[in-house]
């Protein structure tokens, strides 16, 4: 930690507690985003082998939820949205969510290369690495690019499940990781937008402090466009289809006004109406993301009825 | 004060251990999924054991 920091330990800690640290929330997406790389992909797993990968990449991706949490306690402490995690609420320390944390990360990458191989092992084990020490612990608190960078880690889980099943990185792969990475600074500088106190007052370099609520609109737009540009392509590769592209057209199109929408507010029309068309940006962010997803997944379930709706696709 | 009484954090840490041991069963169970899983898919079951098994050389070498 960059200083020091003194929480009280106020009580034991209970289960619960220790798996606060594993962020389920962001398990939840994980979780949700490895199974859809694993089942689009044209190889198939044991179903049980399946369980147990994802189950592993969900603990790994938790891992450095906890790993986060040990670095970021200071910050957890000054930020309101994060103030009530276990360890600046005081009832886990920082050294045992680091503990957790490092022994979760090595169980769940040896796991993983037992219940499926070694790439996507190698590849859980560079997602781990990446989010606590080259998002946590060097690029958080030094680059307003954090996001951008950041969001390689959260791009992995589709990857990692393609590589359970395939044992390979491919074209399909890495569209997905580009989906993921293209998100996030929009996802996350609209949440910015309306949470920025929060971020000036633990001094992450958000975009938004450093560079300004206009300039972080105008990245908005930027990142959404590219963002778009990758959701369509996505349709015309080996996972996409026609019930996938009719999804992502609206979808992005959909996303594409609303960054617009934003992009032509200043901020006294953002503070007139309490940051309402950021919010509900944000929240649209969240639908477009598993909504892209499920219809990717919609298409693999055709092919694998065997069902073909568009002749010669 | 007698030297067994119950307090709030003695239920906490019960908690606590059912938890751990709830975790480590379920954990038992996926490795042996995972064992079953393999073997009926057909991998190898046999490995280098630090002397010669025949039934891991290859045939007609």
């Amino acid at each position: 930690m960059t200083d020091t920091t003194i929480i009280p330990r106020q009580d034991e800690a209970s289960f619960g507690d220790f798996f606060a640290l594993l962020k389920p929330r962001v398990m939840s997406l994980v979780v949700f985003t490895a199974a859809a790389g694993l089942f689009v992909a044209p190889v198939s797993v044991h179903p049980v082998l399946a369980f147990a990968s994802i189950l592993f990449i969900a603990i790994g991706a938790g891992a450095s939820g906890a790993l986060n949490m040990w670095w970021d306690a200071d910050i957890d402490a000054v930020m309101r949205r994060t103030s009530g995690r276990p360890v600046p609420g005081g009832r886990v320390t920082a050294e045992d969510a680091r503990n957790l944390g490092l022994a979760l990360s090595g169980l769940s990458v040896v796991m993983l290369y037992l219940a499926a191989n070694l790439v996507a092992a190698a590849l859980l084990a560079f997602t781990i690495f990446f989010y606590a020490v080259i998002y946590t612990i060097w690029l958080k608190r030094a680059t307003p690019q954090n996001i951008v960078i950041g969001g390689a880690a959260g791009a992995f889980p589709p990857m990692i499940g393609w590589a359970v099943a395939t044992g390979g990185v491919s074209v399909e792969s890495v569209l997905m990781f580009a989906l993921i990475f293209m998100w996030t600074p929009p996802h996350f500088w609209a949440l910015a937008l309306f949470m920025n106190e929060d971020y000036t007052k633990a001094g992450v370099p958000m975009l938004t402090v450093t560079h300004g609520r206009r300039k972080t609109r105008n990245q908005i737009l930027a990142y959404t466009v590219l963002l778009a540009a990758i959701a369509i392509g996505i349709g015309f590769s080996g996972i996409g289809g026609p019930v996938y592209l009719v999804a992502a057209l609206g979808l992005n199109a959909q996303f594409a006004i609303r960054a617009w929408m934003l992009w032509r507010r200043d901020e006294a029309a953002a503070d007139a109406d309490g940051y309402r068309a950021e919010k509900r940006f944000f929240g649209l962010s969240l639908s477009y993301l598993f909504l892209h997803f499920l219809a990717l997944m919609a298409e693999a379930g055709l092919d694998r009825l065997g069902i073909t709706l568009v002749e010669g696709w | 004060m007698a030297i067994n009484r119950e307090h709030e954090l003695h239920g906490r840490r019960k908690g606590r251990n059912l938890g751990l041991g709830l975790v480590l069963a379920a954990f038992v169970l996926i490795v042996f999924g995972i064992t079953i899983a393999k073997m009926s898919g057909g991998a190898m079951m046999e490995a280098y054991d630090h002397t010669v098994r025949p039934s891991l050389m290859v045939e007609d070498e």
